[in-house]
């Protein structure tokens, strides 16, 4: 029923210290979450000491440098390093955003850098999403349309129309708003999450399309679309400054003017 | 038997998981009936609120004339009903987000059977004010 404390196997430990090499002046510390699935062991969080005087501005360029320099086990993802491939979306000071736009500067004290919160974990900073991309695939993010295409060129929109569509095709899927949500947290495997509605809204204020109701039917459910609460940790984390709470917020209007 | 060989107890692939039982087509009256009680509370509680402090110090027999003229009737069985009708889709909301797995129907259900009771208890304290406002003391 109500789960009040972590399970026995997620408790979290203390683990190695690695500190700064000798003559390091900038030194701060990252305390990072380690979990690896082949030990059988808990959870342990690793001090690494670095001199930020030898890499980059970033928390990504901190983790690389530790994974290059210092301890090449940790394991996390990363791709584009400029917040366009969202694959660095880990859970940084307390707070969910993409390591490579979050400066080291921002954070006051230790860094301290966890995974996404309540997805499975792969390894250290990698966890599972799986689930998260199977949800975004079930509301069917593609146009969908009856009236064939002009034959000449493209389906054509008004600057009015278009303009509808901003602040959710910059959205790039790193999930980090999804895993903030409580609701989320409790109701994972029914509630589809912001990061999901979002994607589902871009289409449902998309004029090209054509399936509109089916959308909305989609979505016509008590944990689906209505287990948000307006909590709006989504739009306070969103490291790309989008704000899911109000498309899907738009999405219960339309719900709502349907049937009225 | 050997135990080295992890049991996978889920194998369902994860748009089936995904997709699940389909969307209920319900949710939208329940989420519009939240927000439809909430705001017709705040003149109800207002008027309740206000009414009370002008009743402060009356005695027994003077609320209970205030209580049995119709138009006071009428808000107090408003104010009870839309105050347990929003307590009910309130925890309901609750219990999905507390409650899982077998737990969850029976405890909606409760809450439902609570609120109506203690809803139906308001109003038929305020028919017995009513009714009783001629006679009574």
């Amino acid at each position: 029923m109500v789960e009040l404390r972590l399970p026995r196997n997620s408790t979290v430990g203390t683990g190695k210290t690695f500190p700064a090499p000798a003559g390091a002046k900038n030194v701060k510390s990252f305390k990072i979450y380690r979990w690896s699935p082949d030990d059988g062991k808990n959870p342990v969080i690793d001090t690494y000491e670095l001199d930020l005087d030898t890499f980059g501005p970033m928390v990504l360029d901190a983790i690389i440098h530790i994974k290059n320099e210092v301890d090449p086990t940790l394991t996390f993802r990363r791709s584009c390093r400029e917040g366009i491939c969202g694959s660095c979306a880990m859970n940084i000071d307390g707070e969910n955003t993409l390591a490579c736009l979050k400066p080291i500067k921002d954070i006051k004290g230790d860094v301290r850098i966890y995974p996404l919160p309540h997805m499975p974990i792969v390894k250290d900073l990698v966890s599972n999403l799986d689930g998260a991309y199977a949800q975004l695939r079930s509301v069917q993010p593609w146009m969908q349309a009856d009236s064939a295409p002009p034959p000449d060129g493209e389906r054509r929109q008004s600057i009015e129309e278009r303009a509808k569509l901003d602040g959710m095709w910059e959205c790039i899927l790193c999930f980090c708003c999804t895993t903030s949500c409580p609701s989320y947290w409790w109701n994972g495997d029914k509630y589809l999450g912001p990061a999901v509605l979002l994607a589902a809204y871009r289409w449902i204020a998309d004029s090209r399309d054509e399936h509109t109701g089916n959308r909305l039917d989609a979505l016509e459910d008590t944990f689906k679309l209505y287990a948000c609460r307006t909590i709006m940790n989504c739009t306070q984390t969103c490291p790309k400054g989008l704000n899911p709470a109000k498309a899907i917020g738009r999405i219960k209007e339309l719900q709502l003017e349907r049937k009225l | 038997m050997n135990t080295s060989t992890p049991h996978i107890e889920v194998m369902r692939s994860q748009l089936g998981r995904a997709r699940g039982l389909g969307a209920g087509q319900s949710g939208t009256a329940h989420w519009w009936a939240e927000r439809a009680s909430a705001a017709s509370l705040l003149p109800l509680s207002t008027w309740f609120v206000v009414q009370m402090f002008r009743l402060g110090g009356a005695d027994h027999a003077e609320v209970a004339r205030w209580g049995a003229k119709p138009c006071n009737a009428t808000m107090l069985a408003a104010v009870i009903i839309t105050t347990f009708y929003h307590a009910q889709v309130g925890l309901q909301v609750i219990v999905d987000d507390y409650v899982h797995g077998k737990a969850h129907l029976p405890t909606r259900l409760a809450v439902k059977i609570v609120t109506s009771l203690l809803g139906l208890l308001g109003v038929f304290a305020v028919i017995k004010l009513v009714a009783g406002g001629s006679s009574g003391k």
